[in-house]
């Protein structure tokens, strides 16, 4: 069958997304898109004591490449500390799906950022300013 | 696969096909030829298919300009007339809901000094005549107006549309390109003064389209050569796809009467079916005014991509208006924009996202329309499902 516009893992992803869901005891909750740019991506975050991500889950409104870009950061995050979560790039996101067309690339944009929001959600929800995310995140850019 | 995307262009009837195979192998001649027999062949078999697309119209062969494609067809009928030194005027009115060969070719003249003038249109797709009464102008120069919406299925009002350019003396354009072979089309009675339409939207194939020109009125031809279609197109004709035009006309005209009375039954079932499935599916277009066997619609919560792709992996082609799937080829997300003529009809540009339309052709049966509904509701369900938007309500 002649191939469409994504890859055989952005197809993988599509038709059977890791990681689907709510966690109702979720620690951190971050959401970002809005409907009018047509993606909507809510990510459910359990951290535990060691600061390590030990659940995580997602729903999404969006396109194929939207739903695959949730779906693949999910599996990278499991297992992660906090700081390697905030390390967890966009293109990252699309090296693991085996690339995105140019035209959808902020669909992993839009993971990275949820990622972040649900962590600031998180240190807000133990008392922390969700500012020190920013601090952190700036860090890894700058080391690398 | 069951084919949902007849507006995207239809399946060549197996009878146009084997029409045209001998003008590759056998009368490949250049119609211009006409001292030889493999040329005049072509040249006859062109001239007999130019009689067949007339008498499909109800016009007169000389009134029939061939083109490439839809879009040529429109580009000829706007910048061609207006190219002409017989016709002045520097306003011209269009509806907001053109298909991008008019919609595009007529905001570029903006650049030339022209004003432009879209009607609005009701929430269900049409053009109210009184509105374009009230915008013709003195210095009109053309109105194009299409017959069917290829997204929302509604049919205008051209008849009456015509007629009141007919009394204003303004040039009357149709693209007709997604109503022929599925509403009859008799240009004396829309009451136009041109009129495009495509092969390939009724049984035909594709790179054959054509133009009525109604005789008198004058439009200057876009490419420059030699004298092929008497000027107003130059340029080898592609004869092989103009038979198969000629042949694809005779059988509309001839057995519409029995394809569209079904497509108006499996519509039916079809509308009724996905009505009754989900509150929160809307359908866009005009119920009663609308292409045979087209039903369009948006779902709430749900993305146009995604639900494409899902009933596509199930074996269904459609279409989508959704702006994530406008462009997948474009460079970059600037690309990407929802549909205007959902945004026309007022659907809200964040919802035009779940947006999707399917059209039937004469080769849909019972079986794909119980099979579409069979799968329409798990389908939506899953995608629900996974929607952070789905049980805010």
């Amino acid at each position: 069958m002649a191939k469409g516009p994504y890859s055989d893992k952005v197809m993988d992803h599509f038709m059977n997304p890791r990681n689907m869901g709510e966690i109702s005891d979720a620690n951190g909750i971050g959401e970002v898109g809005n409907p009018a740019c047509g993606d909507v991506m809510k990510i459910f975050l359990k951290i535990n004591d060691d600061q390590v991500c030990e659940d995580v889950k997602f729903k999404t409104f969006g396109c194929g490449a939207a739903i695959a870009s949730s779906s693949m950061a999910t599996e990278l995050m499991i297992g992660k500390k906090v700081e390697e979560l905030l390390a967890l790039t966009n293109q990252a996101i699309v090296d693991a799906l085996d690339g995105l067309p140019p035209a959808k690339i902020h669909c992993s944009v839009m993971a990275e950022e949820a990622i972040e929001e649900a962590l600031k959600n998180y240190f807000k929800s133990k008392g922390q300013d969700p500012a020190i995310v920013d601090e952190m995140k700036a860090k890894i850019k700058k080391e690398n | 696969m069951i084919y949902l995307d007849n507006v995207a262009g239809t399946k060549p009837d197996a009878r146009v096909v084997e029409k045209m195979l001998p003008f590759y192998t056998e009368h490949y001649g250049n119609p211009s030829a006409h001292f030889y027999p493999i040329g005049r062949e072509a040249f006859e078999a062109m001239e007999a298919a130019r009689g067949e697309v007339a008498s499909f119209i109800n016009a007169k062969a000389e009134e029939i300009v061939f083109t490439s494609c839809g879009t040529e067809s429109n580009n000829l009928a706007v910048k061609g007339f207006l190219k002409n030194p017989k016709n002045s005027g520097k306003h011209i009115i269009i509806s907001e809901i053109e298909h991008f060969s008019v919609d595009t070719t007529v905001t570029k003249l903006i650049n030339d000094g022209y004003q432009i003038t879209k009607l609005k249109v009701d929430d269900s797709g049409l053009v109210n005549p009184d509105d374009l009464k009230k915008a013709i102008r003195k210095d009109t120069a053309l109105v194009s107006i299409q017959h069917t919406n290829p997204e929302i299925g509604t049919i205008q009002y051209t008849d009456k549309l015509g007629a009141v350019c007919r009394e204003a003396g303004v040039t009357f354009h149709v693209d007709a390109v997604a109503a022929a072979g599925f509403s009859e089309l008799d240009v004396k009675a829309l009451n136009c003064d041109m009129l495009s339409i495509a092969s390939q939207n009724f049984y035909g194939p594709r790179g054959a389209a054509a133009l009525y020109i109604r005789d008198g009125v004058k439009v200057s031809g876009l490419m420059d050569g030699g004298h092929q279609e008497r000027g107003y197109r130059s340029g080898t004709e592609n004869v092989p796809a103009i038979v198969g035009m000629g042949e694809a006309a005779r059988i509309a005209k001839a057995e519409m009467g029995v394809w569209v009375p079904e497509l108006v039954r499996l519509q039916k079932q079809l509308w009724d079916g996905l009505g009754g499935m989900f509150d929160f599916l809307h359908f866009t277009g005009n119920k009663d005014r609308r292409r045979p066997g087209h039903v369009s619609f948006w779902i709430e919560y749900i993305e146009g991509e995604s639900l494409l792709m899902w009933l596509s992996l199930k074996g269904f082609a459609c279409a989508s208006g959704s702006a994530c799937s406008s462009n997948i080829l474009a460079d970059d997300e600037e690309d990407l924009a929802a549909s205007y003529v959902l945004t026309a009809v007022g659907v809200p540009s964040d919802i035009c996202a779940g947006s999707l339309g399917m059209s039937m052709s004469k080769y849909n049966t019972q079986d794909d329309i119980d099979n579409v509904l069979k799968v329409m509701p798990e389908t939506v369900q899953r995608l629900c499902e996974m929607s952070p938007m789905y049980n805010r309500k």
